[in-house]
């Protein structure tokens, strides 16, 4: 979504007094990313993230660097690694058994610790369940502002104070936020709203150990147990490449087959608009928009879906979007780059069969 | 088992309106309604007095025209609530707010110790999920986030189980009271409230507490002054001025539009072409 940028803004010239930052928010610097990881595999947004804390760093002039707290072993160096190739110059470590599974405790400690040792200017979390319950700790516990759910970060040059803006009031407007006398500024980004970087695995860059002094029966959390989702049935449209997605238009819950058979022929994902999902014809994972998944896949196919703002800030990143809608005045095609005007229950038969055929002589052809 | 449930008042969103012109939000007329998240909340704690007993303390802040919000909870089953009110607090963003509602509950608590407290997930307004891990953060609580489902609870020894929806899995937590639970949307339904019960919740006294009654000294961490965060603009998204090309086809014929589309794609677009092919085979 960093192609929907603000409006122009208004031309009349504001001449802001150039603001001299206080010695004490000046001692912070540099820009940090939070390595989310579970499971022992890094969470993609904490790439998309190091991409685009790679260009913030640059515009400021300083350092970019990851924050790793994890199980001491191999597994943690190999993270700090895979952030050095993402864009970080450095990485901060923090190795200890507590870490080794998330809970709040320890990692809010962890990375307080290393904020109040280390003093970075700008700390960037994914927005996933566990990176806004650790951004929201740490953020109190710094007594410092944090920005939620961004979709687009700016350095303000006239005070080299980060500008965060969200979407507010389900995408119809947006908000720039600024937390000009606190350090460090503090901001969440959804999963699949930056851009993913390429890796540059000659990079290379130090790592910075810190310790965590916290044994296990200083936290009261205990994990139990971890009960992995079922992969199988589990639906992974952030990182879909192809999504055909199916809203009201379609009437009736048995017409949505359709929707699962094109997808079948593409390899594709499922998705839905909240309607749908509400009158329970697909699961809630499967929702697209503002209230459930950001996508940006090279294909997305909208059919009998209107458009609305609420759905289009969770899709409109996506590279190609071919909608299919019975109302040429529908939204929808105000911003698709193909639209097709006419009955879904005939239109999408005919596709999935034009696809099948098209891709069986492709086979053939090799 | 006491436990404090907070709650909001939001604007009905389904019926929020932009101004087209000034780009602002246009509140004239909308319904403000109980956040409905927190409404999951409530519910997880009256099922916990229907299976332990105890007192449960609703406590929202906010306007005085909040106090429907709070009426609501009462109507529910809730025992006691509490609005927290003062111009001071107007402007406050996270920081601020969970600053004053921690305030309110340490107030709470020294009137009757607190084992639980519950927030919703996020609010549909500002929608952040910060105000949770705020308040259990300056009180010093255990924080639970997007919890599934709340299990076994033993009074007794301090003891909770719950499900918490982390990334890729369900972690199965166990901790001591007391703590600060926010629940996912979805893990119960909301029992119906009787024409009786609304009498008697329109009827139940409510609290009023200002800065001073919630033994807020300190002004300069409340409301806009304690506030980190500053909204320097508001605008409206840059329209998209692409319109979709629309295809067509001389018949008019299904296949024949799917087939021009086909094409469309394969030709303008052939790394996407390319990567379809290969996905299939
Ligand atoms: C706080 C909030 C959060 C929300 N979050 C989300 C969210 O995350 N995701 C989301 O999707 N929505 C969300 N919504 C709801 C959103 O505002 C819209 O109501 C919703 O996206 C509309 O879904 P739809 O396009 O399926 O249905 P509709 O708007 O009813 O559109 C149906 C479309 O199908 C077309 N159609 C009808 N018959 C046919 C046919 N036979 N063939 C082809 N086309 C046909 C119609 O012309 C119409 O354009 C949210 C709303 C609020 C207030
Ligand atoms: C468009 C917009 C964008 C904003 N962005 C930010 C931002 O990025 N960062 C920031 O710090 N502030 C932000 N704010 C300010 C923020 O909305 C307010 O501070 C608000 O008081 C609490 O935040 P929330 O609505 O996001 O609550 P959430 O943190 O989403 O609420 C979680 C739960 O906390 C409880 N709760 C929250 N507020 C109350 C209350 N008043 N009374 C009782 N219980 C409550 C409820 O149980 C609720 O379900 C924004 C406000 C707006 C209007």
């Amino acid at each position: 979504m960093n192609d929907n940028t603000a409006a122009p803004p208004d031309k009349k010239p504001v001449r802001r007094r150039k603001l001299e930052l206080d010695p004490r928010l000046a001692a912070y610097t540099g820009v940090w990313v939070f390595v989310e990881h579970e499971r022992g595999l890094v969470h993609p947004v904490s790439r998309e993230l190091l991409g685009e804390g790679r260009k913030l760093a640059d515009i400021l002039g300083v350092e970019l660097a990851g924050v790793v707290l994890a199980a001491p072993g191999d597994v943690a160096r190999g993270f700090c690694d895979e952030a050095i190739s993402y864009g970080a110059d450095l990485c901060y470590l923090v190795e200890d058994p507590v870490l080794a599974e998330y809970r709040n405790q320890p990692y809010t400690a962890g990375m307080t610790g290393l904020v109040n040792a280390y003093q970075p200017e700008i700390l960037l979390l994914g927005a996933t369940t566990l990176g806004r319950d650790l951004a929201g700790s740490v953020a109190t516990t710094l007594r410092t502002g944090l920005t939620a759910d961004c979709t687009e970060l700016n350095i303000d040059l006239e005070n080299r104070s980060l500008a965060a803006t969200r979407p507010t009031f389900g995408g119809s407007l947006l908000c720039t936020i600024v937390t000009r006398n606190y350090r460090p500024q503090m901001a969440t980004v959804r999963p699949r709203v930056m851009a993913m970087p390429e890796p540059d695995t000659t990079r290379t860059g130090r790592i910075v150990e810190h310790s965590l002094g916290l044994v296990e029966s200083d936290i009261a959390t205990k994990l139990l147990e971890f009960i992995p989702d079922d992969r199988r049935d589990k639906a992974n449209l952030p990182f879909a490449d192809i999504i055909v997605a199916g809203g009201r238009g379609l009437k009736r819950p048995e017409n949505f087959q359709m929707i699962w058979d094109l997808a079948k022929v593409l390899g594709a994902e499922v998705g839905a608009t909240r309607p749908v999902v509400q009158a329970g014809w697909v699961s809630a994972d499967r929702q697209v928009g503002q209230s459930g998944k950001t996508v940006r896949p090279n294909l997305y196919i909208a059919v009998g879906i209107s458009g609305a703002i609420q759905h289009r800030v969770g899709m409109e990143a996506s590279d190609v979007i071919v909608a299919v809608n019975e109302d040429p005045n529908a939204p929808i095609f105000d911003f698709a780059t193909y639209g097709i005007v006419g009955n879904a229950i005939q239109i999408v038969p005919a596709l999935t069969n034009a696809f099948r055929q098209h891709l069986t002589t492709a086979r053939l052809a090799g | 088992m006491h436990t404090v449930v907070c709650i909001k008042q939001v604007p009905d969103s389904a019926q929020i309106r932009v101004h087209p012109v000034t780009n602002t939000i246009m509140r004239q007329g909308v319904p403000a309604i109980v956040n409905p998240y927190d409404l999951y909340a409530l519910e997880e704690a009256l099922r916990l007095k229907d299976r332990y007993g105890g007192r449960i303390t609703v406590l929202c802040m906010g306007p005085p025209q909040a106090e429907a919000a709070l009426r609501k909870a009462l109507s529910f089953g809730a025992d006691d609530a509490i609005l927290l009110t003062d111009r001071a607090f107007a402007g406050a963003d996270t920081l601020a707010t969970s600053y004053a509602l921690a305030a309110a509950i340490a107030r709470i608590r020294e009137d009757m110790p607190v084992d639980l407290v519950f927030a919703g997930k996020q609010t549909i307004d500002g929608d952040t999920a910060q105000v949770g891990p705020g308040i259990a953060t300056r009180l010093g609580l255990q924080l639970l986030t997007y919890v599934s489902a709340v299990g076994e609870v033993d009074p007794e020894n301090r003891r909770i189980i719950v499900q918490r929806r982390a990334e890729g899995g369900v972690q199965v937590l166990e901790t001591a009271l007391p703590c600060l639970i926010t629940v996912l949307e979805g893990l119960n339904e909301m029992r119906f409230a009787t024409m009786a019960d609304m009498f008697r919740a329109a009827r139940h006294p409510l609290t009023v507490w200002d800065r001073e009654a919630a033994g807020i000294e300190d002004i300069t961490k409340i409301g806009l002054k304690g506030s980190p965060t500053v909204v320097s603009k508001v605008f409206a998204p840059r329209p998209r001025t692409t319109r979709a090309e629309l295809i067509e086809a001389q018949s008019g014929q299904p296949n024949d539009l799917a087939d021009t589309l086909l094409a469309k794609l394969f030709t303008k677009h052939p790394q996407l072409g390319r990567q379809i092919v290969r996905r299939s085979s």
